[in-house]
């Protein structure tokens, strides 16, 4: 019998053959913790003893969760971060570097082929790039620093085969929000999801970047893709680094395959407040919008950001409404200038804060006020996530983000894409 | 392992932001100052309502969202023992039985809230004492009950200074 991406990977770094349900201590490519997390590893860390890191160019913390930070208590933390990163010479991203999950396969810390845990749930995004990578908590980051060690209940695979194109106008960000809708928050609890087939292979490395990232939105453990030309491509330009691209056997086991026709798909939304109270766009479209929010470790990347300017160019955010852009990395905000991207957000109306989480998790950079709407870019929408429980939470794609600040509601991006010369 | 207490009932899909919320996680790692806001998006007075021992009963997929251990150890620091569900999501799951939170799984359609109930992780089975009933409880994989039985993943560094499990 084959073998699925996951128990390939698991396998190899484990020296074990193992299938779906072992349990296998392995060794670890890459480490990483961000700032809501390293604190409490980092207390972890010195309760077990550990003296130092089984590899300081293997292990990174990064500073975006709160950053810069808008408190004393979390400026203490960042303090402890900031020492211990220099004890160790682990590497280390400060404020202003950018969202973890975009700073880790950007810098080629990972690629084809490695074994990755983050002190964070959204390090399932590197399975884009045919990474096993999956989010834990602060004592598993502390034990991995240590050992470079971690185990691992091999997970059973969904295989979700995607064929057909997305229609213009509609995006990676729609095709994930659908799955999650379809399967719901916890259709793929303790699995491991494989992403394949021609929608697939259509879309840039950025957008397959959005779908991974959102695995974690149907409970599932990674969100693994392929590696095709592209992807080798996009990880040469990124990293040194030599990686062993790892396949599915035709003859793999899935614990199911589920098939889908995407080339009718319609903007999805996902309503407050469960990610998986997904509808079609045209559903709520008129839903008035207070903030809308372009950016995070789901939609933060230059494609994103381009696709908004495209929209914003020679408009204006509508005078209800405000619009705050955090680009994913400091190289993104960079790119963006060039291209001229962040001149025509500013000149539509566009607030710019620090590359990093931005509002996500709502501890700075735009909490809302009770009873407003948002829409967001990001992957959670859950009460009270980006500061304040009697907020409404709407999830988009960022074209249709883009659209509902032009429009001041929920409105359909097409409608603004075509009149795009 | 045994505990005694009384039911608190939440729903499906309690995630981590309603454990524990963002607002405060970041402020502080002082975790019964965080364990005051337990579960207060779902219930504002949830934290005055606890006595020493009782469990949180909930639907599916508890914990599910963000991977911040703040949540176990809230849940920890209020004094609860153990959280009983239908299941749980995969990162809290592991959070909890690192930071030494016994967690089980069954069907708690057959708990009420208010309920008395007495559980014994080693037996894997919940006698609730209201009603007179015994619910048998999904055993936990062999590692995980090691772990949980020495009391947390940074006990088992402390002792053996890397993995041990087998
Ligand atoms: S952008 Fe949001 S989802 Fe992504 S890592 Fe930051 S807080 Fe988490």
């Amino acid at each position: 019998m084959g073998k699925t991406i996951a128990e390939k990977i698991l396998s190899k770094k484990s020296g074990l053959d193992a299938k779906a349900d072992d349990i296998v201590v392995a060794n670890l490519d890459f480490v990483m913790g961000q700032d809501g997390t390293s604190p409490l590893a980092i207390n972890a860390f010195e309760e077990m003893g550990g003296r130092k890191a089984f590899d300081s160019q293997k292990v990174a913390m990064v500073i975006d969760h709160s950053s810069p930070s808008p408190l004393e208590g979390v400026s203490a933390l960042h303090h402890k971060m900031r020492m211990f990163a220099d004890r160790h010479q682990i590497k280390f991203y400060d404020i202003g570097e950018g969202v973890c999950h975009q700073l880790i396969p950007e810098q080629g810390h990972v690629g084809p082929g490695s074994l990755v845990i983050g002190a964070d749930s959204h390090t399932c995004t590197y399975g884009a790039i045919n990474a096993f990578a999956t989010g834990v908590g602060s004592t598993d980051l502390a034990a991995a620093i240590i050992s470079g060690q971690l185990w691992f209940k091999v997970p059973p695979t969904i295989k979700f085969q995607l064929n057909g194109q997305l229609p213009p106008g509609v995006f990676s960000k729609d095709l994930i929000l659908y799955l999650i809708g379809d399967v719901t928050a916890d259709g793929a609890t303790y699995m491991a999801a494989e992403y394949v087939g021609e929608a697939i292979s259509a879309l840039s490395v950025e957008a397959r970047f959005t779908i991974s990232n959102m695995a974690i939105e149907m409970g599932a453990k990674v969100g693994l893709m392929e590696a095709d030309d592209k992807t080798t491509k996009w990880v040469r330009e990124h990293s040194t680094l030599t990686f062993e691209p790892v396949f599915s056997d035709p003859d793999a086991e899935y614990a199911m395959i589920k098939e889908y026709d995407v080339s009718r798909l319609e903007p999805q939304v996902a309503k407050p407040h469960q990610v998986d109270n997904v509808a079609p766009l045209s559903q709520v479209a008129g839903t008035e919008i207070q903030q809308c929010v372009i950016g995070t470790c789901t939609n933060g990347r230059l494609e994103d950001l381009r696709i908004a300017a495209q929209i914003l160019e020679g408009r204006k955010v509508h005078p209800r409404t405000r619009l705050i852009v955090a680009p994913a990395s400091r190289r993104v905000f960079l790119d963006a200038m060039q291209e001229g991207i962040i001149r025509t957000l500013v000149e539509a109306g566009a607030v710019l804060v620090t590359p990093g989480c931005g509002p996500c998790v709502g501890t700075h950079n735009g909490v809302p006020s009770d009873g407003e709407n948002v829409m967001a870019t990001s992957n959670r929408n859950f009460r009270g996530r980006m500061g304040n429980n009697k907020a409404f939470i709407y999830l988009g794609s960022p074209a249709s983000v883009a659209a509902a600040a032009v429009a001041g509601q929920i409105s359909d991006p097409r409608e603004y894409l075509r009149q795009v010369k | 392992m045994r505990f005694q207490g009384k039911s608190h009932k939440f729903g499906d899909d309690v995630n981590t932001d309603y454990i524990i919320s963002g607002r405060y996680k970041f402020k502080t790692l002082d975790m019964k100052e965080l364990a005051k806001h337990v579960m207060e998006d779902l219930d504002p007075e949830f934290y005055s309502k606890i006595t020493k021992g009782d469990f949180i009963v909930a639907g599916k997929n508890f914990g599910c969202g963000s991977s911040r251990e703040q949540a176990p150890l809230a849940i920890i620091n209020a004094d609860i023992s153990a959280v009983i569900a239908k299941s749980f999501a995969r990162i809290f799951y592991r959070n909890a039985i690192n930071t030494g939170l016994p967690l089980l799984e069954c069907d708690t359609d057959r708990i009420n809230p208010g309920d008395e109930l007495e559980v014994d992780l080693e037996q894997g089975v919940i006698r609730n004492i209201t009603q007179g009933i015994d619910i048998a409880v999904t055993p936990l994989p062999r590692v995980m009950l090691k772990i949980l039985a020495e009391g947390g993943l940074v006990e088992h560094f402390k002792t053996n200074g890397t993995f041990n499990l087998d």
